[in-house]
Parts: structure tokens; C-alpha cells; sequence
């Protein structure tokens, strides 16, 4: 049942990418583009989309608008730290690699997590291990577990653990 | 091209974009080590590539849906690419600059030899 | 008025790229280099666009599209490349 509207999810999306390409609605474009798309979904039946895993439930929608809300904020406030950083000619930087814990265990939430955790102020990804994810922190508050997973984890995770459960 | 307030908008959204596009790549060439690098080149060159698109979106509307498709695409390849750059960088054993507070990720890797 | 800011926007872009080249030229490790190429092809993208918008041709956004698709593809392959080499 899950597997078949994930299929569903990922056709819908093509399509819509599709058109979107295209800039046209006539029926041969829209026809080729229902045939890519239904194939592209037929050869991809057993790999990982956005979609596999994400809860259709009201709470997880209203999570999905607070996280992209929540990660857009997070981009331009890390943008701004980063460009005074950047400009300052004493390049003031503390950089360290630290160790942060995620409790997210589906593998579509670990790797928005990860996405997320790179775009935002002065954070980069650098390795998944198990439940313990090492990331690059520019300005680092504190070298210790617990600091970095209260400052760069929990944040985006409160909504991914609504949306993928 | 007209010069509407709406066009006058666009612009001024672009300039924001072209100047953070600057800073990304002023800060690849400032920055002391490899991962400071990609932290700088990645975080400035996405929200520059976005308001240039949104700002050339703004100009011409008709481009929105094509706009949208490439801003989609850099939120989801630019962070993936430099995070598999961190990972190459730290397996191919480049250090940290000196003054780099911790390297956790090496010191557990210490201990798994 | 709106073309003098572009341009001017497209000058800013223009620095960011030289640079970028600068720390592609200068890179210490080949990983460094591929840094540098990403951030490069990222600027490149923008300019790209910011030309289509100028000339007024449409078709320029897919080159743009197609563009970041390959640099995207080839920064994974040469990525994963060099983590296993050196």
C-alpha cells in the first residue's frame, strides 16, 4: 500500500517537473511527459524518494511548512554570520569538528537533516556514523557532544521527527 | 527591458544575489583550510544563485516555472556536493587548519585502528 | 536604470568568479581544486541566467539547467574518486 503511493507521489512530481520544463500544457508534450514519467517510476520501484517515509498526516503537513519556514530563515541568518565573517579582516574563526547525536533513524530524515545541517549558520556535514553525525562548525560554542547536538541538531529535528515519525 | 517599479525590484533582488555570489567567492579565496572553504563557498553561492533567480524572476515572470526548477536544484545538490567534498577531504586525509579546536571524526577513527 | 543594476550585479558576480579562479589556480590539494570548481560553476550558473535576462533569450536557462546537472554529476564522481586515492 505504502510502496504503491509512493509510486504515485513520484509520478505526480515528475510530471509536474515535467510541465514545469516545458512551459506548455498541449497534449503530445503533455503525453511524452506522462510516458518518462510512468517509466522513470517503473525502473525506481524499490529506491529511497523524498517521499518514502514522510507521515500523510495533518501534523506532519503543518511540520513540513514549519521546517521549510523554519530552513529558509536558518539560510539567511547563516548567510549574514558568514558574510561578516567573511569581510572582517581579522577573519575571526574557531573552527572544530565535533560530534552531534540525531535520533532520526529513517534514511530520507537523516539525509534532510544532513542537507539542512550544511546550508545553515557556519555547519557542514562531514560524516554519517550511526546515530552519531560529525560536522565542520566554523565558530564553534563548545567541542563537547552535548552542546553541538543542542545547537545544530535539534533544531531542524524537532519537525523532521513529526514528519517521518 | 521597462523600467516599472516591478523591474526596479527584480534588479535590486538580483544586486543582492550578485553580492552574496561575491562573498562566496571571496570567501573560497580567504578561507585557511579546505573545510572552511566549502562553508563559505557553498552558504553564500546558495542564496546568491537564489535571489539571482528570484530577482530574474521578478523581471520576467513568464520565466518563473523554469526558475523554480533550477532554485529546487541548487537547494538539493549544492549542499550534497560539498558534503561529499568534506567527506573525500577528510578521507583523503586533509587535516584541519591549525588552531582547529577538535577533530572528533579523527580521533574516533583512531580509535576503530 | 534596471539594466545599469544588472550590470553592476553581473561585475560583482564577475569578481566573485575571478576570485574563485584565484583559489583554483592556488589550491593545495586536488580536493581544494574541485572546491574551487564547484563554487566556480555555482557563479557561472548565475551568470549564465543573468545573460539570458539581458539578451532576452529563453533558451539560455536550460543551458544553465543542463549546466548544473553535469557540474553537479562530475564533482560526485571526481569526489568519490578522490576519496579512495591520494
Amino acid at each position: 500500500m505504502s510502496q504503491a503511493s509512493d509510486s504515485l507521489k513520484l509520478f505526480a512530481t515528475l510530471l509536474v517537473a515535467w510541465i514545469l520544463l516545458s512551459g506548455s500544457i498541449a497534449f503530445d508534450v503533455v503525453a511524452v511527459g506522462v510516458a518518462a514519467a510512468l517509466f522513470i517510476t517503473l525502473i525506481s520501484q524499490n529506491s529511497l524518494s523524498a517521499f518514502s517515509g514522510l507521515r500523510a498526516l495533518p501534523q506532519s503537513f503543518g511540520a513540513s511548512l514549519g521546517y521549510v519556514g523554519f530552513f529558509l530563515s536558518e539560510l539567511v541568518r547563516a548567510n549574514l554570520r558568514m558574510a561578516k565573517i567573511v569581510l572582517d579582516p581579522a577573519l575571526p574563526i574557531r573552527p572544530a569538528i565535533v560530534r552531534a547525536r540525531t535520533e532520526l533513524t529513517h534514511p530520507v530524515a537523516r539525509l534532510l537533516l544532513a542537507n539542512s545541517i550544511t546550508l545553515t549558520p557556519g555547519t557542514l556535514s562531514v560524516e554519517i556514523k550511526d546515530e552519531w553525525l560529525y560536522v565542520h562548525w566554523v565558530v564553534a560554542e563548545g567541542t563537547d557532544n552535548e552542546t553541538a547536538t543542542r545547537e545544530i541538531v535539534e533544531g531542524f529535528e524537532r519537525y523532521l521527527k513529526v514528519m517521518y515519525g | 527591458m521597462t523600467d516599472g517599479p516591478l523591474e526596479l525590484i527584480g534588479a535590486l533582488v538580483v544586486l543582492a544575489g550578485a553580492a552574496f555570489l561575491f562573498l562566496g567567492g571571496l570567501g573560497l579565496f580567504r578561507m585557511p583550510d579546505i573545510y572552511n572553504r566549502i562553508q563559505a563557498g557553498t552558504k553564500a553561492t546558495t542564496l546568491g544563485t537564489l535571489l539571482v533567480m528570484l530577482g530574474v524572476g521578478i523581471i520576467m515572470p513568464g520565466w518563473l516555472p523554469k526558475l523554480i526548477l533550477v532554485i529546487l536544484f541548487v537547494l538539493f545538490t549544492n549542499p550534497l556536493s560539498s558534503q561529499v567534498l568534506a567527506r573525500a577531504a577528510h578521507r583523503a586525509g586533509i587535516a584541519p587548519v591549525l588552531g582547529t579546536l577538535a577533530d572528533r571524526l579523527a580521533e574516533d577513527k583512531g580509535d576503530q585502528s | 536604470m534596471v539594466e545599469a543594476i544588472l550590470i553592476i550585479a553581473a561585475i560583482l558576480a564577475g569578481l566573485g568568479f575571478l576570485l574563485a579562479f584565484a583559489r583554483f589556480v592556488m589550491a593545495p590539494h586536488a580536493v581544494d581544486r574541485v572546491v574551487a570548481f564547484d563554487g566556480l560553476t555555482i557563479i557561472s550558473m548565475s551568470a549564465i541566467v543573468l545573460i539570458a535576462l539581458l539578451m532576452g533569450r529563453v533558451v539560455y536557462l536550460d543551458v544553465a539547467l543542463v549546466y548544473a546537472l553535469l557540474s553537479f554529476l562530475g564533482v560526485i564522481v571526481i569526489a568519490r574518486y578522490l576519496e579512495k586515492g591520494e
